[in-house]
């Protein structure tokens, strides 16, 4: 049994590690605007989605153009990501101003910022989805395939006890841009002016305002980044996947929540870490369970296995793994 | 009160005329007829909107073909398309909706089995016949209701000649399952299971993935790693053409083999090339092989400027037969409206009626004797597959 389990382990980790760093860069968003405003903005599932669909949009029109035979893939890749993380982070900004800013302003309760975020999520997820299928009806949209060539990791000839394990170029790419991704804002809130802002205004908006921040400014650009970095998270979904759907953002939104609180609800780098744990949790129950259970329990208990190890981490630490340990939170 | 509050209060004002607006009914120009509407349910948004439309597009080309010889008797008939987005509470919903129009009479409906069976109790209650084209789980018919029928094959027809073509013909002796937990897809995987046991083969795994996710990986790794010599598919193409790819990204080259709920052109379109070798049992025929068939496809495509998917036929043929009981019907009550019961009747006592891809004769549970099983096989990235072979009952 345990044979097994190691021999898969290299491809798990492979597997694992795809899912858990899309996971990670959607916790961000979460977890950037819990740390600003306290609200579970539940829209943001759903923005990711909207970026996977921009990002559609964009590859159909340059190849229409004729762009993507002329030019090297990964140039036209970064135009994708850009243009798509750009038009979410406004998006971001829009349903802030829209939706959530009058709220703020009249001191509604949190609970009706976050009806109202659940409000926004079926607006965008019914919205993407009558535009996609205006024209052929069908809503599932199967991208151009990029980066699909095939590596083999030969390590069962340098280490016997592993399998062979396989991935595509793509997921080189979907690990090296979410690094670079979380790196870049991991700096950029702990090194910059503005990070600075957002840290304060994160741990007492009343006195960050005292202390000539603009707080409405620094909101808004949380939810630029937030959103930018979870739109173009759809991208690289995209492009790993091949196909997306309207409803993607909603199991994927639900599950980077929960690696946010997995991480303790407002730290960046608990939300990191979470998500990457979670989805190597998820890979390896859906791949090694019914070896475990004997054939009891099959894949489809994956959800099941890596909620009760949430629920277990929540009990010895409601804070979420990191959720203390830093005094800082944003 | 202030214009701050009045501007909303516009709004909403305008966005409530509108609804009511959209509302407003388009019946009226039946001219003195009498009206008689046949249902449809079929999901026209959401993953398996391909298959929806079609049956609804075939059912509404059955109704115009046979509007005339209707006029003759004085009666209008008319489609009333809903769409049950392959929900199930939706689909009783919309079940309330048509048991409540006192003009519908029957319906062609529903392309899950998953939302037929709750559905039809509903159905039943109010004596409305259903015909389905496509629900293929066992439990649909075998509850002996006297409204449901279908024209399509039984799962537990599809899913045995699936493993005798898979044991038999491709000679698969280590089978890898994976089902997608409904009621379709659990029910085809579990008669496959069973019946390529039966014939020897080995069942390395049997595994359940969850609908609307992407990412089989998991899954596909620990069934590469069984190596076996054919992967089985019991679901549909949303998640069947992701399975398919990553597959064959994880370097599985063997056969891997679906049931009807592939039979769709979007599967090639997820898969891309990676389809090539995928084999697949529906309950569909190929409309193309015979005239009467090209015939519908030419006429189809004319309509409504689409190609015909697996169900189009199907549809078309489901609402052929609803007609044809409806005018027996009619006839039998001397060319008075029938009531509802005596629609379900008369549907049920169809036999022998030759459609385009099917002939129909009920038995006493309302299963099609005529059915068959066709086995297709995607030679190459496109759509429609090559028919392999054609299993009767």
């Amino acid at each position: 049994m345990l044979a097994q389990i190691i021999q898969n382990l290299p491809q798990v980790l492979i597997d694992g590690l795809t899912l858990g760093v899309v996971y990670a860069v959607v916790a961000i968003g979460y977890t950037m605007v819990y740390g600003i405003l306290e609200l579970i903005n539940f829209a943001h599932g759903d923005v990711f989605m909207t970026g996977a669909f921009i990002g559609a949009t964009v590859l159909f029109l340059m190849l229409g153009m004729g762009f993507l035979a002329a030019m090297p893939a990964l140039i036209v890749f970064l135009i994708v990501i850009v243009v798509a993380g750009i038009a979410t982070g406004l998006l971001g900004v829009g349903i802030e101003r829209v939706a959530y800013r009058p709220l703020r302003r009249k001191n509604a309760p949190k609970l009706i910022a976050l009806i109202t975020s659940i409000g926004i999520s079926f607006v965008l997820e019914d919205a993407v989805r009558f535009i996609a299928e205006l024209k052929t009806g069908n809503y599932i949209v199967t991208a151009p395939s990029m980066f699909n060539h095939r590596f083999n990791l030969n390590l069962h000839h340098i280490m016997p006890f592993f399998d062979n394990a396989t991935f595509q170029g793509s997921f080189l790419l979907v690990l090296a841009v979410t690094i670079v991704m979380l790196v870049s804002l991991d700096l950029f809130v702990n090194k910059t002016k503005w990070g600075m802002a957002m840290r304060a205004v994160a741990q007492d908006r009343d006195t960050a305002s005292l202390m000539t921040i603009n707080v409405n400014r620094v909101i808004s650009v949380t939810f630029f980044i937030g959103s930018a970095l979870g739109g173009a998270t759809g991208v690289l979904f995209m492009i790993q996947y091949g196909t997306i759907d309207p409803y993607i953002g909603f199991i994927l939104g639900i599950k980077a929540f929960t690696a946010a609180v997995l991480g303790g609800i407002g730290n960046i780098r608990g939300a990191m870490f979470g998500g990457v744990m979670l989805g190597l949790l998820e890979m390896f129950a859906a791949a090694n369970l019914s070896i475990i259970t004997h054939g009891a329990m099959g894949a489809e208990y994956k959800d099941v296995f890596a909620f009760i190890i949430l629920i277990l981490v929540l009990i010895f630490k409601p804070e979420g793994l990191f959720g203390k340990a830093v005094v800082e939170k944003v | 009160m202030s214009l701050k509050k009045i501007i909303p209060l516009l709004a909403v004002l305008v966005l409530l005329l509108g609804v009511i607006g959209g509302c407003s009914s388009k019946s009226g120009g039946s001219k003195g007829k009498t009206v008689i509407e046949i249902g449809s349910q079929s999901p026209l948004s959401g993953g398996s909107a391909t298959l929806g439309d079609a049956i609804r597009l075939g059912a509404e080309l059955a109704i115009d073909d046979q509007k005339a010889a209707f006029a003759k008797k004085g009666f209008d008939i008319q489609l009333k398309d809903m769409d049950d987005q392959g929900d199930p509470k939706k689909g009783v919903a919309n079940a309330q909706i048509l048991a409540a129009d006192k003009n519908v009479l029957a319906l062609v409906g529903h392309l899950n089995s998953g939302v037929a069976i709750p559905s039809s109790e509903v159905y039943e209650k109010n004596n409305l016949a259903m015909v389905s084209p496509a629900t293929t789980a066992t439990v649909v018919t075998d509850r002996g209701l006297k409204s449901v029928n279908r024209i399509c094959a039984r799962d537990d027809f599809q899913g045995p000649a699936g493993a005798n073509f898979a044991v038999k013909t491709l000679k698969a002796k280590k089978i890898f399952i994976i089902q997608d937990k409904t009621a379709y897809g659990s029910g085809l995987a579990e008669q496959f299971r069973d019946q390529a046991k039966k014939l020897g083969a080995d069942i390395v795994g049997y595994e359940g993935i969850t609908v609307g996710e992407k990412d089989f990986s998991g899954v596909l790794s620990q069934a590469v790693a069984k190596k076996p010599d054919l992967i089985y598919f019991g679901g549909v193409y949303a998640e069947g053409g992701l399975i398919i790819k990553q597959a064959r990204q994880k370097g599985f080259n063997g056969p891997i083999m679906g049931g009807d709920g592939l039979d769709s052109s979007s599967t090639v379109q997820i898969a891309g090339d990676a389809v090539k070798g995928v084999y697949l049992t529906s309950v569909a025929g190929d409309v193309s092989k015979t005239e009467k068939g090209q015939a519908f496809a030419k006429k189809y495509k004319e309509k409504f400027g689409k190609d015909v998917e697996s169900y189009s036929a199907y549809g078309y043929d489901s609402a052929a037969v609803i007609l044809k009981g409806i005018m027996n019907a009619i006839n039998d009550n001397n060319g008075k409206k029938p009531t509802r019961a005596q629609v379900e009747k008369a549907i049920r006592g169809i036999k022998d009626y030759d459609g385009v891809t099917t002939k129909v004769s009920f038995n006493d549970k309302g299963d099609n004797t005529f059915a068959k099983v066709y086995i297709y096989n995607f030679e190459q990235a496109k759509y429609p597959p090559v028919q392999k072979a054609e299993i009767s009952q």
